[in-house]
């Protein structure tokens, strides 16, 4: 592929005859390799723009399914997609829009093990991913591989975006995400898109953002984001920046080198896998007959099936932090369906009362309620 | 001497979009009454901003400083 082509001059001809762009820096794009991880509310704008923009190589990598519900926001697939990979479906999304250029698809999650072999085929990545476990793992690869990572999040109506690692004149010292938040938070004090919901807009215009900050980034055009993080409110339209600053205490706690980037249980750190708040159902159903305990049912009033062979308080999640004083008891179990907003319940919980109530959450939910034990119950 | 804080994300939820603050000298005696004013803020993971700038150690406040509380968003 060379700009001789006719066809390839004519499709990128609007962004060329800009007076700071030219062919010049059109051919820089087409000789990178970019590397979007996470294929979602915010990956599917990137790529989208990435692609039209003419960035030689795009890499793609998402181990999710597409669902109805991500539909709103992540504009690349269609009911069609439902149930297919996010990577392969964006990947023969974006080969119709530009086959020039090329993709590779990673149906996989990152992980300690093959982080180091994807990213090390890019010139910069790009983090849309939706979890803090991938987030703190793909920074601290991004550090120790020297490469530049553009950073994006989103909950509700807000956004963030930023640059992180990005060496130039300015930034010989480059900061990081963990200069930003040097911990990750505690497992449930931050809600996700699938618990805390998201106007689809959001993602798609900080999406864009990202895709701007990449194109800067290769092309060496503008000037980034690199170093301050940007702050966008989609209901009053408000923009924030600060300037981030390296904060050495929050670099000790990163892995110095590959071997121990190997060693680091991402999951773990992000407090996955062990929230100290589940409980299974046989603990549960001890704590009930134990007494002294307030269940609180935490979904939306009136979702089936009901917890009807004990005494339950109905305070649907987002109305749980006004109403606090209803709960008396020493002891506080969290329910809902699948146990996922149960256990942002307990959190919020956690966070209010502190040491003076035990927080449970009942792992699995009522979805997983064998219907022999709610007759043990009754 | 008076203080703006502005807040974002679920910090909102908690102190409200934006609060005035009187008689303060800096950064940790900030953070200090506003986790005596609002408990919850004490189990949450924050960064603060002073006049758009991340603040690493305890910083002295002026007079109609802006300080910003950010939580971490992780959703994509």
């Amino acid at each position: 592929m060379t700009m001789n082509e006719a066809n390839t001059y004519d499709r990128y001809q609007r962004q060329i005859i800009l007076p700071d762009f030219g062919v010049g820096r059109q051919q820089k794009l087409m000789r990178a390799k970019v590397l979007v991880i996470g294929a979602g509310g915010l990956g599917c704008p990137v790529l989208q723009y990435l692609a039209a923009a003419g960035i030689g190589t795009i890499g793609i990598a998402d181990d999710d399914l597409v669902s109805l519900s991500n539909l709103h926001r992540q504009v690349l697939f269609t009911v069609h997609d439902i149930g297919l990979n996010k990577a392969e479906r964006a990947l023969a999304v974006l080969e119709q829009l530009n086959p020039e250029i090329q993709y590779i698809a990673y149906p996989k999650r990152l992980t300690v093990e093959n982080a180091f072999e994807i990213i090390g085929d890019y010139d910069m990545v790009v983090d849309g991913t939706d979890n803090f476990s991938s987030r703190y793992l793909i920074n601290d690869a991004c550090v120790l591989m020297k490469k530049p990572l553009v950073f994006g999040a989103v909950s509700r109506f807000e956004g963030q975006v930023t640059v992180f690692n990005y060496r130039d004149d300015a930034h010989d010292e480059p900061v990081n995400y963990r200069d930003l938040f040097p911990s990750p938070p505690r497992a449930g004090e931050i809600s996700n898109c699938a618990e805390a919901g998201v106007l689809g807009v959001v993602p798609g215009i900080l999406g864009v953002m990202m895709a701007n900050e990449v194109i800067k980034g290769i092309t060496g055009m503008g000037t980034l984001l690199n170093g301050r993080l940007l702050t966008y409110n989609a209901c009053n339209n408000q923009v924030y920046e600060l300037a981030l600053q390296v904060n050495r205490d929050a670099r000790v706690s990163m892995p110095a080198d590959k071997k121990e980037f190997m060693e680091m249980d991402y999951d773990c750190l992000c407090g996955v896998g062990d929230k100290g708040f589940e409980i299974d159902y046989k603990t549960f159903s001890e704590l009930v007959r134990a007494g002294d305990i307030a269940v609180i049912d935490v979904r939306e009033a009136g979702e089936v099936p009901a917890f009807d062979k004990f005494d339950v308080v109905n305070i649907p999640l987002h109305q749980l932090s006004r109403e606090l004083s209803q709960i008396q008891a020493g002891i506080v179990v969290t329910v809902c369906q699948s146990g996922q907003r149960s256990l942002v319940a307990a959190g919020e919980l956690a966070s209010a009362f502190g040491n003076s109530k035990k927080i449970y959450s009942l792992k699995g939910g009522v979805l997983q309620w064998p219907l022999l034990h709610k007759k043990e119950l009754s | 001497m008076q203080v703006r804080v502005i807040l974002f994300g679920q910090l909102t939820e908690i102190l409200g979009q934006e609060l005035v603050l009187d008689h303060l000298e800096d950064t940790d005696g900030l953070k200090a009454e506003l986790i005596s004013r609002y408990p919850a803020l004490g189990a949450m993971t924050f960064v603060m901003a002073l006049d758009n700038r991340t603040v690493t150690g305890n910083t002295r406040l002026s007079n109609n400083s802006t300080v910003a509380l950010l939580p971490p968003f992780s959703g994509g």
